[in-house]
């Protein structure tokens, strides 16, 4: 049973694996036979061979300067990548920090949600892409504005789907911990903010995809690293093969991050049915 | 089964002149009137009840004649529109832990284990940790869930289900226990099993149960006291005590005599839902 399962999983997996293999295979192949110019999309090979040069350590290893570790990730991708993750989680973790309260509290008090909801439809519409000049203005140039622009794309979802979670509660569970003898805190706290909690992870998990087409946008026009601004720096060289290089970073990026929320989310929704596996 | 049957049966017939305590529900002249659209909706109207402390009461009738409603006032989530009701003479103020409740959906909390479902109540009545552990682990033992402590309520079958919420009234150790069509969604052999269940424990606990259903038989199987009610407005159409020694045959004579009896009555409620049930149609 188990081992079929496993079976599967396997199969399910590789079988994800054939659409990208056919397609690479395919691209080389054209790129081979000289059907494209290599100026507008050089070959898989190339990408590949630009990706390992983009990782490698610029400078040749040198004791003196420090430790084989630092030199080791001393490459231009990797310092790039941490650039960009760090502006994601601190940008996250604002935005997400700020939502989360607001959205709890607009959840479970109608007060509150009639004196913000307004306000908070009439600013949500608004993409963070269109406050860039504004951050500018605000925070110069640098992380500062970038991290305003990821906090302000992952606030909203987070806050939507805390505010949808809290006040979809099955009305059953309110009361049944009524008849308990649970007081106004109790309920919240091990009632309602539990029940809500699928909602809330879905919301983070948008939040966490917002957050970063938020900051490639963001490094392109205000920041002189990580990796949108590669992307930006090599169109101007003409680097097709290090652009399709930074934008496969991403992806991976993406993919890892979603990976491990849908690790987290197994986790902390292991009680929920939608879950079993 | 047979010998379990036979100290059950010893344990219920004790239960006959169990001493008053406290668990006393006077009902008296209560009415409700919903508000539906711009029409009113008299669910309930002039119901009185005098219930001793230790009995076990059913209440019978079709959906739709508020037995439900005089359950959830009882609880005392919905207060009634007219009329009172005290409890060991004292009226109810809300809900409250004195009257532990049942739903038909369960209403566990999905998110906490079985242990955690049944040890809820009791934290939030400020008890100690250690002294929690324990009662929890006595109940669980009562209800045969040891095995599922760490188990969430997802993983369970509905009579499982149904068995952690009784844990979770019962660490209440409420005086009274109100139970709304609690076996309703269970297959027949699950909810015998349960129907004895709750019997051994009321013998054990001599605790007043209200229970609301619209299975005759289930009413003549448990009750002591069975209110038939009436379709719209709620009224008690029969207050009739069930003499018959437990445990009950289903298959006895007099227990059929008593379901037709009742069968008649509640039929002619049912009737009286259909045919309004028609006229809404056609006004539609």
């Amino acid at each position: 049973m188990l081992k079929q399962h496993w079976r599967g999983r396997l199969l399910g997996n590789s079988m994800g694996l054939i659409v990208p293999i056919v397609t690479v295979a395919v691209w080389q192949l054209a790129s081979s036979l000289g059907w494209i110019n290599a100026l507008v999309l050089p070959s898989p090979w190339a990408v590949l061979h630009k990706w390992f040069e983009y990782l490698a350590p610029t400078a040749p290893y040198d004791a003196a300067a420090g430790s084989k570790l630092a030199w080791l990730f001393s490459g231009e991708l990797l310092r790039d990548a941490l650039g960009s993750m760090y502006r994601v989680i601190m940008g996250f973790v604002i935005g997400a920090g700020l939502a989360l309260p607001l959205g709890l509290l607009m959840g479970a008090s109608p007060r509150i949600y009639g004196l913000m909801n307004l306000t908070v439809q009439l600013i949500r519409p608004i993409p963070p892409i269109a406050y860039i000049p504004l951050a500018i203005l605000w925070f110069g140039l640098g992380n500062p504005p970038a991290i305003f622009l990821i906090a302000l794309g992952a606030f909203f979802p987070v806050l939507m789907n805390t505010i949808a979670g809290v006040r979809h509660v099955d009305g059953i569970y309110l009361r049944a911990a009524r008849n308990l003898g649970a007081n106004q805190r109790t309920m919240f706290l091990r009632v309602m903010l539990p029940a809500a909690v699928p909602y809330i992870l879905s919301g983070v998990r948008i939040g966490i995809g917002t957050a970063f087409i938020v900051v490639i946008v963001a490094e392109m026009i205000a920041v002189s690293n990580g990796l949108g601004f590669r992307i930006m720096e090599a169109r101007e060289y003409f680097w097709s093969d290090k652009i399709i290089a930074g934008m496969i970073t991403i992806g991976l990026f993406g993919l890892a991050i979603d990976l491990g929320m849908s690790a987290l989310n197994n986790h902390l929704l292991r009680w929920h049915r939608g879950l079993e596996n | 089964m047979q010998q379990r049957n036979q100290q059950l049966s010893q344990q219920l017939s004790q239960q006959q002149t169990s001493a008053p305590g406290s668990g006393q529900i006077r009902i008296a002249q209560v009415g409700k009137v919903f508000a539906s659209g711009d029409r009113e909706v008299v669910a309930l109207q002039d119901i009185t009840l005098d219930i001793p402390p230790g009995q076990f009461v059913c209440l019978l009738g079709p959906s739709g004649c508020g037995k439900s409603t005089l359950l959830n006032a009882l609880a005392g989530f919905a207060p009634p529109t007219a009329g009172n009701i005290t409890v060991d003479g004292k009226p109810i103020a809300g809900p409250g832990p004195d009257r532990g409740m049942v739903f038909q959906e369960y209403a566990l909390f999905p998110w906490m284990t079985v242990e955690q479902n049944v040890a809820f109540g009791l934290e939030i009545k400020g008890l100690g940790k250690a002294d929690i552990a324990q009662r929890v682990h006595a109940l669980l033992g009562t209800l045969g869930l040891v095995d599922f402590a760490s188990r969430f309520p997802k993983d369970l079958s509905g009579g499982m289900r149904q068995r952690v919420a009784i844990a979770r009234v019962l660490a209440l150790d409420s005086p009274i226990m109100l139970m709304d069509e609690p076996f309703g969604a269970l297959d027949a052999l699950t909810r015998r099993n349960l129907q004895d269940e709750l019997l051994r424990l009321w013998a054990e606990l001599k605790k007043t149960i209200i229970f609301v259903t619209h299975s005759i038989e289930e009413a003549i199987y448990l009750a002591d006291r069975i209110v038939v009610m009436t379709y719209r407005p709620g009224t008690v159409k029969r207050d009739l005590v069930v003499g018959l020694p437990r445990l009950r045959d289903p298959a006895a004579p007099a227990f059929n005599d008593l379901k037709r009896e009742l069968g008649q009555l509640v039929m002619e409620e049912q009737q009286r839902h259909h045919i309004d049930e028609l006229r809404a149609a056609a006004v539609d």
